[in-house]
C-alpha cells in the first residue's frame, strides 16, 4: 500500500527514489487522496474566479476546463521539486493552450513555486505573472507559450532532447481543442511520431467551444480519434474532470512504448460555473460582479458535479 | 578559390559541434543545401530532420533548448527569419534560449531560385527582436570562427547570415570576430563605407579604384549587426564626414537603417549614401548576373562615396 504523502510526492532531488516511486503508483486512486484531489480542484475554481473577477481580465473558460488535467499532473504524476524548480532530470509540463494560465498559477502557488498572495497581481504590470507563462517570470514555467501550437512542437522539443540525458523523464503537453486548428500542431504531431516519441504525453483539453464559438462551427476537426491515430499516436480517451480517470489515463499512456500517446480529455468549457458552461461568451471575458456572485454561489455550494 | 559560405558553415559546424557534446542540429529537408549533413553523419543521434515544417522545426529548437541544449537551426534565411519568425520572437527572444537560427542562402543566393527565396528583409526581422545577437557571414574563415564562436561559447538566441556563394578572402587565420565588434579593413579620410556579407568586398574594391584616383576611403566590416559597434560608426562618421552603408538587403530595416539610427541618435550628422536593394523584388537568375542588374557592385559603390563626399557641408 503506497501511502500518499505531500513532501514524498513532490520531493524530486534523489532522483532514483523518486523514479522508482512512480513506477509503482497503482492504476487507481486512494479514495482519500482522490477527494483531497477533488477539494483542490473545487479550491482553485473558486480562486482562479475570484483572481479573474477581481483584476477584470484574463480567461476563465479555459481555465475551468482544465483544472482536474493540471492537478492529475502536477499533484500526482510528474516529478518535479518546486524548491529546485531547474532540476534538470524533472518531468517537463508544458501548457500549451497558454491562455489558461491563471489555473496554472493557481496550481504553481498551491505548490509553493511562489507565494498563493501573488497570484492577485496577476496580469498587471510589475507583476511575474505575466498575461501568458514565461519562463524568466515566474518558476514553474518552462517556456512561453500563448501563441498556439507553438508550445507545442517546444514540449516536443523538450522530449526528445530529455531522452538523450534523462530516459526515464516524461513532458506532459497540454493541447486545447481550438489550438489544434494550428497547422503548426500537425507537424509536431508528424515529427513525435517519427521520432518515437514515447516520453511525450499529450493530453487535449477537449472542452469544444472556443473564441468565436463552438469548435465544430469554427473549424470542424472531424473525427479528432482518427485524425490522431492516422498521426502516429496511441490514442486514450479520458473523462477530463475525473481526476482519477486522467491519471489512468496517463499511465497507460506511460505503457505505450514505440509512440507518441495522445490522452483526449472530454471536458467542458467553463466546468463548474453553469452560465460559462459552454459559453464561448466565457472563453475571455471579464466577470462581472453579479455573474461573479452567481459563480461563487455555485462553486462554494458544491455544484461541480451538477 | 575560396571555399563557399556554406560549406565553410557546414564544415565548421561539424567540426566545432560534433565534439561539443550539448550540440544538437535540426534540418528542414534541406540538409545537402544548407549543409548540415556533415554534422548529421558525423553525430546522427543529436541531429533531427523534422521534414518540411520549419515552424514546427525553430519551436521544436527552443524547446530542445530548455534542456540545456544549444540548438542550431538549419534552412534558406527566406523560410525561416519569416516561417519561423512566430517561434523566435515567442519562445526564443522572449525566453532567451539558446537557439543559433543559421540562415542559408541569404540575400540574392537563392538567385535561381527567384524572389520567393531571396532573402532580402532578413536582417530587418532579425534586429527587431529583442535578445537575439546577429552576425553576418563576410567571409570563409569568419563564417568558421563565428561558427565556432556560436556552437561552444556563445549562450542564447543568435542569428548567423549566412550565402550560399563564395566570397572573396578577407580575413586570416588570426582574426577573431565577437559580438559588438567590427572590422577596419583600411582607412582613409574622405568617405567611410560601412558594410557587411558579400558587399564588403565589393566596398573594399571601390576603395582601391578610389584611391587610384586620390579618394581616400574608410571600410569597415560591420559583421556584428545586433549589437552594433556603435563607437565606431560615430567615430568614422564624424571624422570623414561622408558614409556609405554598402548592403545586400532591402534598404529598410537593415544595414543602412542601423547605421543612420547609431549616427542621428549620436549626433554624428554626416551625408548617408546607401547601396541596397531600393524597396522592391529581385528575379530570378545567375548570382553574378543579379548582383550586377541590381546595382550590389564596386561601381555602384564608389558612385555613392563620390555622392556623399559631394553633399559634404550642404
Amino acid at each position: 500500500m503506497i501511502k500518499y504523502n505531500h513532501e514524498i510526492i513532490f520531493c524530486a532531488a534523489e532522483t532514483s527514489y523518486c523514479g522508482a516511486y512512480f513506477k509503482e503508483v497503482k492504476m487507481s486512486l486512494d479514495p482519500k487522496r482522490k477527494a483531497y484531489l477533488e477539494s483542490l480542484c473545487r479550491q482553485f475554481r473558486i480562486d482562479v474566479i475570484e483572481t479573474l473577477h477581481s483584476i477584470q481580465t484574463g480567461h476563465p473558460g479555459g481555465s475551468l476546463s482544465v483544472c482536474e488535467i493540471l492537478t492529475a499532473i502536477f499533484f500526482e504524476k510528474a516529478r518535479f521539486d518546486a524548491k529546485n524548480p531547474k532540476w534538470p532530470g524533472r518531468d517537463r509540463i508544458v501548457l500549451s493552450k497558454g491562455h489558461a494560465a491563471p489555473m496554472l498559477y493557481r496550481i504553481l502557488a498551491e505548490l509553493e513555486f511562489f507565494p498563493k498572495e501573488d497570484l492577485k497581481t496577476l496580469r498587471q504590470a510589475g507583476s511575474h505573472l505575466q498575461g501568458h507563462p514565461s519562463p524568466n517570470h515566474t518558476p514553474g514555467i518552462e517556456i512561453p507559450t500563448g501563441p498556439l501550437g507553438f508550445g507545442y512542437s517546444a514540449a516536443l522539443g523538450m522530449a526528445l532532447a530529455q531522452r538523450l540525458d534523462y530516459p526515464d523523464a516524461y513532458t506532459y503537453a497540454i493541447l486545447g481543442d481550438g489550438e489544434t486548428n494550428e497547422g503548426i500542431v500537425w507537424e509536431a504531431a508528424m515529427s513525435a511520431s517519427k521520432f518515437k516519441a514515447d516520453n511525450f504525453i499529450t493530453i487535449l483539453d477537449n472542452n469544444h467551444v472556443q473564441l468565436d464559438g463552438p469548435s465544430n462551427v469554427i473549424m470542424p476537426m472531424g473525427d479528432i480519434h482518427a485524425k490522431w491515430s492516422a498521426f502516429g499516436y496511441n490514442v486514450i480517451h479520458c473523462n477530463g474532470h475525473d481526476v482519477e480517470d486522467v491519471c489512468d489515463a496517463i499511465d497507460e499512456a506511460k505503457a505505450k512504448k514505440g509512440m507518441p500517446s495522445i490522452i483526449i480529455a472530454e471536458t467542458v468549457k467553463g466546468k463548474g460555473v453553469s452560465f460559462m458552461e459552454g459559453n464561448n461568451k466565457w472563453h475571455g471575458s471579464a466577470i462581472d460582479d453579479e455573474s461573479y456572485k452567481k459563480a461563487m454561489a455555485e462553486l462554494k455550494g458544491g455544484a461541480l458535479d451538477a | 578559390m575560396p571555399k563557399s559560405i556554406r560549406d565553410a558553415y557546414g564544415e565548421a559546424l561539424r567540426k566545432y559541434g560534433v565534439p561539443t557534446e550539448n550540440v544538437i542540429v535540426l534540418d528542414a529537408d534541406l540538409s545537402g543545401s544548407t549543409k548540415s549533413v556533415l554534422f548529421a553523419r558525423e553525430a546522427p543521434d543529436r541531429f533531427f530532420n523534422v521534414g518540411i515544417s520549419e515552424n514546427n522545426m525553430v519551436a521544436m529548437a527552443a524547446g530542445m533548448s530548455t534542456c540545456g541544449k544549444n540548438v542550431f537551426v538549419n534552412t534558406f534565411t527566406s523560410f525561416l527569419t519569416t516561417i519561423g519568425a512566430c517561434a523566435s520572437k515567442a519562445l526564443i527572444s522572449y525566453g532567451k534560449l539558446n537557439v543559433k537560427l543559421a540562415g542559408a542562402y541569404a540575400g540574392l543566393s537563392g538567385a535561381y531560385d527567384g524572389p520567393s527565396h531571396h532573402s532580402l528583409e532578413d536582417i530587418a526581422i532579425m534586429r527587431a527582436m529583442p535578445n537575439f545577437t546577429v552576425f553576418v557571414a563576410s567571409d570563409e574563415i569568419m563564417t568558421d570562427r563565428i561558427t565556432k564562436y556560436l556552437a561552444q561559447e556563445h549562450v542564447g538566441p543568435a542569428y548567423f547570415r549566412l550565402s550560399r556563394e563564395a566570397f572573396p578572402q578577407i580575413y586570416s587565420e588570426s582574426d577573431t570576430f565577437v559580438p559588438g565588434g567590427s572590422k577596419v579593413l583600411c582607412e582613409g579620410k574622405d568617405a567611410v563605407v560601412f558594410s557587411m556579407g558579400f558587399m564588403v568586398s565589393k566596398a573594399l574594391e571601390a576603395a582601391k579604384k578610389l584611391k587610384a584616383e586620390g579618394i581616400e576611403v574608410t571600410v569597415v566590416d560591420l559583421y556584428s549587426i545586433k549589437p552594433l559597434d556603435r563607437d565606431t560608426i560615430v567615430k568614422y562618421a564624424k571624422s570623414t564626414g561622408a558614409v556609405v552603408a554598402a548592403e545586400e538587403h532591402n534598404v529598410i530595416g537593415g544595414l543602412t537603417s542601423a547605421v543612420s539610427e547609431v549616427m542621428l541618435t549620436e549626433g554624428a550628422y554626416a551625408p548617408l549614401e546607401s547601396v541596397s536593394m531600393p524597396d522592391r523584388h529581385a528575379e530570378t537568375g545567375k548570382y553574378s548576373d543579379l548582383t550586377k542588374k541590381f546595382g550590389f557592385t564596386a561601381e555602384a559603390v564608389e558612385a555613392a562615396v563620390k555622392k556623399a563626399i559631394s553633399r559634404k557641408g550642404k
